[in-house]
């Protein structure tokens, strides 16, 4: 089990869109220097509690305090200083297209790190290397591959050397080759940069490449979490369907 | 009549009013979201950082790209106002004052309001488009994670330069249109170029020209501010873009000319 006092804690997350709950009170507490996995089908509410994290979006109840502070409640001041401490990976990449990829990586650092061009350049560099892409600023994220422009959005992500790396479904879409080599550059990033991760996806085989830990959503709730092992044993049914790929007993699955 | 009234179908009432109360409801969000992100951006305009370069950036794409546009239609419609007034007033020996309603037509209400809703087809739907891309393919939601305000990074900038630049068009279009129905006048219906001229001035007032330019500022915030609040509250994919950015056109182009009546109610 981890050590210490929680870097994130999640009391609570209620959040319901037009009526419709998605989120119906999850508690999760996420340490330093883990990697988490979050678990949960389509439409389980991944994303949105992933979301609420960062402050993308706001609780309809519930807090999410990042050492010590209460995002849901801090000042505009305090919330953006505390967004600095963070980087996030979206599902497509997220990549302004309008810029090359060496704009792409520079832009949270012309904003927040006071690096002169040359650092600026050393930064870009050192992240596209640490996500195993090389020789690529000059392209358009248009003209990138799926997989790369992943990669490339986490080496933005990294450029401002956050302590918290979020991970929106980085392998959706990907070919189990490509699956195999992200999870190979997350390893890699935590490696290097000692950073906590927080990952949401339904892939089983990126999942266990990356994890310390794994939580499990269903219906808006944590309703199984622990180590691998542990997790590869939860008696929870919805838990071991998952983990083989099967429709769970006496459950209909609206896909 | 009673029994006629009963054997109606109630669900029909009921779907009228049903529809009724959706449309009002649907148009106070939308003037909600336009309000909530003009004061968004004007509370973020105060703040640091200032984002120079964006602004100047903005401020070539609103005025100097739409300059060519404005221009020809600037020019044509002075051409155009001093045919129409000189046809009239030749009946009544009047020919004297075509100048001077040219002149005034332009700058209390054809030059800005032509210019707005111009800009707003030209201007308005790039942002609406651009910003609602960013939005489906979660670019805003990366910016807002990278610690950047996506309303001080986007609005900011485009509510900004769009004051600013469409007072600055309107002048211009205010002197091309001047011209415009200075060459009709004394080249297809030979006037005299200097009373022409002194009849432009004779009757313009101060007043006149920065009444109209008010109401382009104002203008230029109606239209860039309508395209940022429907960009940034796109849903619904590509299509999605496709709606804001029309929406966001008609929305600009209908506000500019509704507001224009109270507006000029105001700056009489």
């Amino acid at each position: 089990m981890p050590q210490g006092s929680p870097i994130i804690s999640i009391i609570g997350l209620t959040k319901a869109f037009g009526g419709k709950a998605v989120l119906r009170g999850i508690d999760l507490e996420i340490f330093p220097g883990e990697s988490l996995v979050v678990l949960g089908g389509s439409g389980a509410g991944k994303s949105v509690f992933l979301k609420h994290l960062i402050g993308l979006l706001h609780p309809d109840e519930g807090h999410v305090v990042v050492d010590g502070v209460d995002i849901t409640v801090a000042e505009p001041t305090v919330a953006i200083g505390l967004r600095k401490r963070f980087g996030m990976s979206f599902q497509e990449g997220a990549l302004f297209d309008s810029m090359s990829v060496f704009e792409n990586i520079a832009f949270p650092l012309r904003r927040h790190s006071g690096l002169d061009e040359r650092g600026i350049a050393g930064q870009v560099r050192r992240c596209l290397s640490l996500v195993r892409l090389e020789g690529i600023e000059d392209r358009f994220p248009a003209e990138l591959s799926g997989g790369m422009r992943r990669r490339v959005g986490f080496a933005r992500a990294i450029a401002l050397e956050p302590e918290i790396l979020l991970f929106d479904e980085p392998t959706t879409g990907l070919d189990p080759i490509n699956t195999a080599a992200i999870a190979n550059v997350i390893n890699h990033m935590r490696h290097e940069m000692k950073v906590t991760a927080v990952t949401i996806t339904h892939d089983m085989g990126l999942a266990f490449r990356i994890a310390d830990r794994l939580a499990m959503i269903k219906d808006g709730v944590i309703i199984a979490q622990g180590d691998p092992e542990a997790f590869r044993n939860d008696p929870d049914p919805y838990v071991q369907a998952f983990l083989k790929g099967e429709v769970p007993a006496g459950e209909e699955v609206v896909t | 009549m009673v029994a006629a009234t009963e054997s109606r179908d109630p669900g029909l009432v009921f779907r009228w009013l049903d529809s009724i109360g959706r449309s009002s409801v649907e148009l106070l969000e939308e003037l909600g979201r336009f309000f909530y992100v003009l004061t968004q951006a004007f509370l973020w305009t105060l703040r640091r950082p200032f984002d120079f370069a964006e602004w100047l950036r903005q401020m070539v794409r609103v005025g100097y790209d739409s300059m060519p546009v404005v221009l020809l239609t600037a020019m044509f419609t002075g051409m155009v106002m001093a045919l129409q007034t000189y046809r009239g007033f030749e009946r009544f020996h009047a020919e004297g004052y075509v100048g001077s309603v040219v002149a005034l037509s332009l700058t209390r209400e054809l030059a800005p309001v032509l210019t707005g809703l111009i800009v707003a087809g030209r201007v308005g739907s790039a942002i609406a488009a651009e910003l609602g891309t960013m939005r489906v393919t979660e670019q805003i939601d990366a910016l807002y994670a990278m610690a950047v305000e996506p309303v001080q990074y986007l609005v900011v900038p485009r509510v900004g330069a769009s004051i600013l630049m469409l007072p600055i068009l309107t002048l211009v279009a205010d002197g091309v249109g001047v011209l415009g129905g200075w060459f009709v006048s004394v080249g297809l219906f030979h006037a005299n170029p200097v009373q022409y001229w002194h009849s432009t001035f004779q009757y313009l007032e101060v007043n006149d020209l920065t009444s109209g330019l008010i109401k382009a500022a104002f203008f230029g915030m109606i239209l860039a501010g309508t395209g940022c609040a429907k960009g940034f509250y796109t849903t619904g994919g590509a299509e999605g873009v496709g709606r804001s950015t029309t929406a966001a056109v008609v929305m600009a182009s209908l506000s500019i000319l509704l507001s224009d009546f109270f507006l000029t109610k105001i700056l009489f």
